[in-house]
């Protein structure tokens, strides 16, 4: 079969896109205390202000996500995936591009753009690496509030995110609460567990253990750990899906009777130590294709974000406090294989929500998925993204702001 | 239009006061309270298509089991908790009404009465289970697994010390009767209590 030329997009897709490169001059004092003199931000748009600026959506990415959230870079590329929540973003979508001003960022620390390790330093005109500051969801939200500002953005219809992007909706609703009108919080946890962090722990060990590591400063090296960063999103894949799903995509097929089944490569077994499962060249593909992607320094630098996030620190371990001057209503959404973060963190949100008497509602929704749920239409899923949104939609037409 | 006995009960609602609604159907009933006496309405649920309508209503929703207990609300966190025509589907309803007038001030309860004289008459005669427009169910898969009658519910009421407001007894059409005030267990279809500590 012949491949078209340029490809064909779909109708309910935002089409081709351009992402743009923010400057702030403006310094930004970090968590840390450390503070970041200038920056540049990745910005994805999709969709159209309107007059009162009333109906921008801000959508937080999670762990490996970036700006790039719908739509497509290349008319000439048949084979390019759309962004990375492209089956919510868009025309017709739950976050309708139609109805909405939708506004993605790549945060600080990130590698597809923004500022991040693997920028030039201005004071020693080589990359940051291991010098680039740790920072936290706060920061990341401070940042967004800035480019909030520049957009005209005085309070966003909606900011939403799954999984770590959850946790940055949390610390909006937090420390700015009269700048957004909803939350939508998806697959996320009020703080890490401590398996958690063992998991990123692994991750973390992957990547610096990697002799091409060079404490981070690979880059001078004309190096890269790419075996690392490879061993560290194999483990976090393996907690990203659930043993049902896994063993539906890999424990069926029977090739003959002595894989006992189990899904076996070539049909038998090498008694080696070479692949023998498919579950291990799927994730090893997993890994690698990652690896080639992904900056190995932001990849340690965003399991530490993830740590160190628990916006219930300032208030003495209540959460319910922190969100007491929250004034936007609340979408909390959670899938029950996701053991990740598991539907009783995202009840935890939702109980502190009830005692500091904030508007709202909670799915628990069935999925085999496990935590990659979040990014899969799962039609009960979206269902209820779309009449969420959906209302969200009618308060900027009708009367925007004043439902909050 | 709201289903008749919810006719009656929101007279109990004070304007702008918070209600708890456990088993909120489709949200109709908060959505009109929302409207009409701009209350703070919260609702659980656990089938997926009501809460889908709640969500599209603009009524707060909580994908959660009553069964299971309702622990992760605070003490007097709501002023009204209303239960309607779920008591007798619950596995222990004493320790949901006990938890009712915890979370709420006030509690708002409604149940079919098992004493109807239709289903006692049924009864006696047949020796079968009653089934009628209220109890549609065959014994094995009926929902209701605690049939109740008003008397039964009064000396529930009174083993607890809960005060009982208002109690008013209906037939199908939510009309009362001379007959139904004289003698309400065996002539009320429905009961509608209201409860407080």
């Amino acid at each position: 079969m012949m491949e078209p030329a340029t490809k064909i997009i779909p109708a309910d897709s935002v089409g081709l896109v351009t992402p743009q490169k923010l400057h702030f001059a403006e310094p930004l004092t970090l968590r840390s205390s450390r503070v970041l003199e200038q920056y540049d931000l990745m910005v994805e748009t999709y969709g159209t202000l309107n007059a009162d600026h009333s109906n921008a959506i801000l959508i937080c990415h999670a762990l490996s996500g970036d700006h790039h959230a719908a739509g497509y870079y290349d008319a000439n590329n048949p084979k390019e995936k759309p962004g990375w929540w492209d089956r919510c973003i868009g025309p017709g979508k739950p976050f309708d591009t139609n109805q909405f001003f939708v506004v993605c960022l790549n945060n600080l620390g990130g590698c597809a753009g923004s500022t991040g390790p693997s920028s030039i330093d201005p004071h020693t005109g080589k990359p940051f690496g291991p010098d680039f500051p740790i920072v936290t969801v706060r920061d990341w939200v401070n940042c967004q509030a800035r480019l909030a500002d520049r957009l005209g953005i005085q309070q966003w219809a909606a900011v939403a995110g799954g999984s770590l992007g959850g946790m940055q909706v949390m610390r909006w609703a937090i420390s700015f609460p009269n700048r957004l009108r909803h939350a939508l919080i998806i697959a996320s946890a009020p703080k890490l567990s401590a398996q958690n962090i063992a998991f990123n722990e692994v991750a973390r060990q992957s990547i610096m253990s990697d002799p091409d590591f060079h404490q981070g400063r690979y880059y001078d090296f004309n190096t890269y750990p790419q075996k690392g960063v490879m061993l560290a999103r194999m483990v976090g894949h393996i907690t990203y899906l659930s043993d049902t799903l896994l063993r539906e995509k890999f424990g069926k097929s029977s090739i003959n009777e002595s894989n006992f089944g189990r899904d076996l490569r070539k049909g038998t077994l090498s008694f080696g130590f070479d692949v023998d499962f498919q579950i291990q060249s799927y994730l090893q593909y997993k890994g690698e294709t990652f690896s080639k992607n992904f900056d190995a320094n932001t990849y340690l630098l965003v399991t530490k974000t993830l740590d160190y996030f628990d916006p219930a620190v300032d208030y003495g371990g209540d959460l319910s406090k922190a969100f007491e001057p929250s004034q936007c209503k609340f979408l909390v959404v959670s899938f029950t294989s996701d053991w990740r973060f598991p539907p009783e963190r995202s009840k935890e949100i939702v109980d502190n929500l009830l005692k500091a008497k904030k508007d709202v509602s909670y799915l628990e929704i069935e999925a085999a998925e496990g935590h990659d749920s979040f990014l899969l239409p799962i039609p009960r899923y979206m269902q209820a993204l779309y009449a969420y949104m959906g209302r969200v939609a009618n308060e900027c037409n009708g009367n925007a702001g004043g439902q909050a | 239009m709201l289903r008749a006995d919810l006719q009656l009960i929101q007279d109990w609602i004070a304007p702008n006061s918070s209600v708890l609604d456990l088993g909120c159907g489709d949200g109709m009933f908060l959505a009109h309270l929302q409207r009409t006496k701009q209350v703070k309405a919260m609702g659980l649920e656990i089938d997926a298509a009501n809460i889908l309508a709640c969500i599209n209503a603009g009524v707060n929703v909580l994908e959660q089991n009553m069964d299971k207990g309702l622990k992760n609300f605070g003490t007097n966190s709501f002023d009204t908790v209303v239960l309607a025509h779920t008591l007798q589907a619950l596995h222990r309803p004493d320790e949901i009404v006990d938890e009712m007038l915890r979370v709420g001030k006030y509690g708002i309860l409604t149940f079919p009465n098992f004493a109807y004289w239709r289903h006692r008459l049924a009864l006696l005669r047949h020796g079968r289970m009653p089934k009628s427009k209220q109890l549609p169910y065959e014994w094995y898969d009926t929902p209701n697994l605690h049939h109740c009658t008003i008397s039964d519910f009064d000396e529930l009421c009174r083993s607890k010390n809960i005060q009982v407001l208002h109690r008013t007894v209906v037939d199908d059409h939510n009309q009362s009767s001379a007959l139904m005030k004289m003698a309400p267990n065996w002539f009320g279809i429905n009961a509608i209590y209201h409860l407080t500590r």
